[in-house]
């Protein structure tokens, strides 16, 4: 399971996007199995529309009110053809609905408004899992429930990973719940990656600037309240940010000359973590093909 | 010790259905101290934002208040007439309601936004006296005399989130009740959003009630603190005692569903459901979910208890 984590508007949501084949990329290529996007053939463009699912962000803006929920889990089913009869459906939905700790009997036959937020989205991932699917990308699943049934969604997502083996990419603004579900988190910044890598490193010991900015900004229950103070204290700098340089330069407390001349490498500070910082630029450089190495175990 | 400066006694608000009577607030009581913050946690529907929007008489029909009193220091909210509630909010109790930054006007400038309100309040200010203020308030959010200029659409989410307290302490109100406030922002941006409501309440003396389901962010922000749960308040006590010591176990369980950053795979979601205000569970409303519910609390309805400086509604506390 891997994570995507950056601030809104930092291209999080459009690299999702592209994944899903939603846009096309202005330059490179989305490969899936070896394959380019734009290039797949009808029988392939069905296979991958089958094996990558999608969650979205909003469990309301999905349902068509006039209907019956069933309609988003039945659709699937019969335009994948994953059922033979309608006993075979009714099952393969219930087995889907209760993967997700739901009570088929409790949200079948109701309209969306007769479901609380959390339930219409956890439809929302069982409807994602009916076609048994390689990949699902969820773009911030549990952004709008509250805390409780986060940590609940989630757990649901992890078990995915664990006893069916699905990837999923996790998209969010939300470090705390990433570090709890993911393996590996790239955090993004206005479209830039800024560091990579196993999740625990780059959660526990950030490196980038903008990495420690979002993880010192988590209000933390137990912890020193210092949290309100310390915005009080962040420096501001006064860099004016330039075309070549670093996007961060302008919010960075590091920041030195060398950041404006050109956009910083990602350095391999560690075998599972790149940096995007001139600060570990005594690290070798990684090149963008070989993120793989550090973000796989 | 000073006197409250609002007091909430016995609310009760209750939503008229077909089916019956739901009652989103049962029996709520509290007090709020000149200056103090006080959070309201709980899950949603725990009614946590009913009673937010019953203390400024802002429930709409089907829903009433069905009994109980609100105090702003000595009027009673219930016996004032339209124009004196009116008058009341903003200038004696403000609201930053839940996404309040999609209610600001998509069509009027920012400084136009704040202008009406002081126009709304019957203050006749002179143009430049009018812009003075205008820019003193966006000043105290931490924001730039341009976006007066401005239309919500130029500004960011934290941008807008601000321009929404200013206009919320443009009255300059004891009470500021800011209702999730920073739910759609990402935690650089709450943390400065914060800050700022922090700043603005301090430089007040106003009293706030945040209310919301973020404990990290309980912690960090409020003095005391009121955990609700199916319309009742179950447990109310300063902030560090919750934390450290929570003694109602629907506490423990929302202050453990918090993500940790230390030990990973510990993520603990409350199990079941909420319940349904139409069919509460007898007793305890509590007691389907918790594990150590015991015979008792399967019959019979727990009442607040003071415990230590604390107030539980616990049998077993």
């Amino acid at each position: 399971m891997m994570q995507c984590r950056g601030e809104s508007g930092s291209g999080k949501t459009t690299l999702a996007r592209l994944l899903l084949g939603l846009v096309e990329p202005t330059e490179g290529i989305v490969r899936y199995r070896g394959q380019d996007l734009r290039r797949l053939g009808f029988e392939a463009r069905r296979t991958f529309r089958r094996d990558v699912q999608a969650i979205f962000q909003d469990p309301y803006g999905v349902y068509n009110p006039f209907y019956r929920v069933d309609h988003v889990l039945t659709v699937p089913v019969r335009r994948f053809g994953l059922a033979t009869s309608r006993a075979d459906a009714r099952d393969l939905i219930g087995e889907a609905l209760r993967a997700v700790g739901l009570r088929p009997e409790e949200i079948l036959g109701r309209y969306p408004h007769q479901l609380s937020g959390g339930q219409r989205q956890r439809v929302m991932v069982a409807r994602a899992l009916l076609p048994k699917p390689k990949l699902i990308v969820a773009d911030e699943p549990v952004s709008m429930v509250d805390a409780s049934l986060r940590a609940t969604i989630l757990g649901s997502l992890r078990r995915l990973t664990d006893e069916h083996g699905i990837s999923i990419l996790y998209i969010t603004h939300d470090l705390a719940t990433a570090y709890q579900v993911s393996d590996a988190i790239l955090v993004l910044y206005r479209a830039h990656l800024a560091e990579a890598g196993a999740v625990e490193p780059v959660v526990r010991r950030p490196q980038h600037p903008y990495t420690q900015l979002l993880v010192s900004a988590i209000p933390r229950a137990h912890a020193e309240r210092d949290w309100l103070a310390e915005e009080n204290e962040t420096p501001r700098t006064s860099v004016a940010l330039t075309p070549d340089g670093c996007v961060f330069a302008d919010r960075c407390p590091h920041a030195v000359e060398l950041c404006l001349a050109a956009p910083p490498a990602l350095h391999r500070t560690e075998p599972r973590r790149g940096v995007a910082c001139v600060q570990y630029r005594e690290h070798a450089v990684l090149s963008a093909s070989a993120l793989g190495e550090v973000l796989l175990p | 010790m000073s006197e409250p400066v609002l007091r909430v006694e016995g609310l009760r608000v209750a939503f008229d259905h077909p089916l019956g009577k739901v009652r989103a607030v049962d029996d709520v009581s509290f007090a709020l101290m000149p200056g103090e913050r006080f959070g309201l946690a709980g899950e949603s529907g725990s009614g946590k934002s009913t009673l937010a929007l019953s203390i400024l008489r802002l429930i709409k029909p089907p829903g009433h208040i069905e009994a109980g009193a609100v105090w702003l220091d000595d009027a009673r909210i219930a016996d004032l007439d339209d124009d004196g509630i009116r008058r009341l909010r903003l200038a004696g109790i403000a609201l930053v309601p839940q996404g309040s930054m999609n209610s600001l006007n998509p069509v009027l400038r920012i400084g136009r936004q704040i202008a009406d309100a002081f126009a709304d309040h019957g203050l006749r200010l002179g143009h430049r006296e009018e812009q003075r203020r205008i820019t003193a308030l966006l000043a105290a959010v931490g924001l730039p005399a341009t976006i007066a200029r401005m239309y919500p659409h130029e500004l960011s989410g934290g941008m807008k989130q601000r321009a929404c307290i200013a206009i919320a302490i443009s009255l300059r109100p004891k009470v500021i009740i800011a209702d999730e406030p920073t739910s759609a922002l990402d935690v650089v941006v709450q943390r400065q959003v914060m800050a700022t409501l922090a700043r603005v309440q301090q430089e007040l003396g106003a009293a706030v009630i945040l209310v919301g389901h973020d404990m990290g962010l309980m912690a960090q922000f409020v003095d005391r603190l009121g955990i609700m749960y199916a319309g009742r308040l179950v447990e109310v006590a300063p902030i560090a005692d919750i934390i450290a010591r929570p003694r109602h176990p629907y506490t423990r369980a929302l202050i453990a569903a918090l993500p940790s950053l230390e030990a990973r795979g510990m993520l603990a979601g409350i199990p079941g459901l909420a319940p349904s205000l139409r069919e509460l569970p007898s007793g305890c409303a509590f007691h389907p979910r918790c594990e150590l519910a015991i015979d008792r609390c399967r019959a019979e309805r727990p009442v607040l208890r003071d415990i230590a400086g604390a107030q539980v509604g616990c049998h077993l506390a």
